[in-house]
């Protein structure tokens, strides 16, 4: 779980603050005191030992995943795209998992009372592992727009949240991608938490060369993790 | 070609049938639970307890909590056929969601100092509904003779050194240690910018 990398930092300039009012659940939860900077020596462990057998078939397919007596209902999607490093080197074999809401808006969760159908066909989580060139593929169903209390008529836009470690346990990134031309992104104070040169990289790109002909339309979403450094750090 | 870091952004309130579905009792399998070592693990077996609390001082009861630490011999896991041959996975996950106290509860081995001068540690990875970007921190042991000279600890602010030092909390399951994460207050848990 070792290696002689050493990982460049977090580069705060593209990460939201801990605290951002307009987020209420910001205010009490984020850490207010600087962080305290840790010598190199995080970056050199590696993330956590899993291996292929650890993913079932389905996985990687959330239209088939969780079936009980049908299809999803929905927009059926494809989303996919590379993990790259900074340096724009392919992150291989390296787990990515997702959930989402179901194309009405509503989580599977227990807590989420949003009054919205569940599917019985659909969970809305899945995982795979990127191949040789960096690269992971899901199908699944859009998801919808829901509200949420953190002020009078607050909605989040359709998102997919994504948990990566990459090969590094400090690489470690969770986030979400959102949609192009979605107007809830302008009004969401999650994503306009992010600072503003950065919100462009969380959204996914359409695009036909991906889109399934007669079959399901195609985005694109390429997510940048902390990389090695180019150059030898000093000791 | 340098490229940018995609940004962070929270991971909500619904991450459990996701990340954590056989500790909440969703259909997915979890991939990663609270259980880092097997029976058969060499070393001492200890249990890491705790809670998250908010600026008030309450409990969280939707914080997803990961932990990753070496073995009792102070070595890395890092690949699948040691896990296998020793039952130590090395990283474990839980959310907070599940006890009736909102603690989380990760069952492992003690771990060992992973370089000489060290005072052994588990690294620990802390976010939450409201946390735009998560934060690490660092579980150290009570009662190791390494903590007063390991080189971390050293360059944390005496006054809050406390915050990173699990306490003994032995009780009738066998060896625990409790180590609570405070996101505010005067107590304030150190996060390192790591």
């Amino acid at each position: 779980m070792t290696s002689d990398q050493r990982l460049g930092p977090r580069d705060w300039a593209s990460h939201p603050a801990y605290i951002h009012p307009p987020y209420k659940s910001t205010v009490l939860r984020g850490p207010t005191k600087p962080l305290v900077p840790l010598k190199p020596a995080l970056a050199e462990l590696a993330a956590p030992v899993y291996g292929h057998d650890d993913l079932g078939p389905l996985d990687h397919d959330l239209t088939r995943n969780a079936r009980r007596n049908g299809e999803p209902l929905g927009e059926r999607i494809i989303v996919t795209g590379r993990v790259l490093d900074e340096g724009g080197r392919p992150v291989t074999n390296t787990l990515v998992e997702i959930w989402q809401a179901n194309a009405a808006g509503r989580y599977v969760h227990k807590v989420d009372q949003h009054d919205a159908p569940l599917d019985a066909n659909f969970l809305g989580a899945g995982r795979c592992l990127t191949d040789s060139e960096g690269r992971y593929r899901f199908m699944t169903i859009k998801p919808g727009a829901y509200p949420w209390g953190n002020h009078p008529n607050a909605w989040r836009p359709n998102h997919i949240h994504f948990s990566l470690f990459g090969q590094h346990f400090a690489s470690r990134l969770v986030t979400q991608m959102y949609f192009p031309g979605d107007p809830l992104l302008a009004l969401d104070p999650i994503f306009q938490g992010t600072p503003e040169q950065a919100r462009e990289r969380l959204i996914s790109r359409f695009t036909l060369d991906v889109t399934e002909p007669d079959f399901a339309l195609g985005y694109e979403f390429d997510i940048v993790l902390r990389g090695a450094r180019e150059t030898p750090m000093e000791r | 070609m340098t490229l940018k870091q995609t940004p962070s952004q929270t991971v909500g309130p619904y991450f459990a049938y996701g990340l954590t579905g056989t500790q909440y009792g969703y259909a997915l399998p979890s991939l990663f639970g609270p259980e880092l070592a097997r029976a058969d693990t060499p070393g001492q077996r200890i249990r890491i307890i705790g809670q998250a609390l908010d600026g008030e001082g309450r409990p969280i009861n939707d914080a997803l909590i990961e932990i990753a630490q070496p073995d009792s011999n102070g070595r890395w896991v890092a690949t699948g056929d040691e896990v296998a041959a020793t039952g130590f996975r090395g990283f474990g996950r839980m959310g907070t969601g599940t006890e009736s106290d909102n603690r989380f509860e990760f069952r492992t081995v003690k771990p060992g100092a992973a370089a000489p001068g060290e005072a052994p540690f588990a690294l620990v990875i802390v976010t939450m509904r409201g946390m735009l970007s998560h934060a690490f921190t660092r579980i150290y042991f009570d009662g190791e003779p390494a903590n007063a000279t390991d080189p971390v600890l050293a360059a944390v602010p005496a006054e809050r050194r406390h915050t990173l030092i699990a306490r003994r909390a032995d009780d009738a399951s066998g060896l625990a240690y409790r180590f609570d994460i405070r996101m505010q207050g005067p107590d304030e848990t150190v996060f390192f910018d790591a």
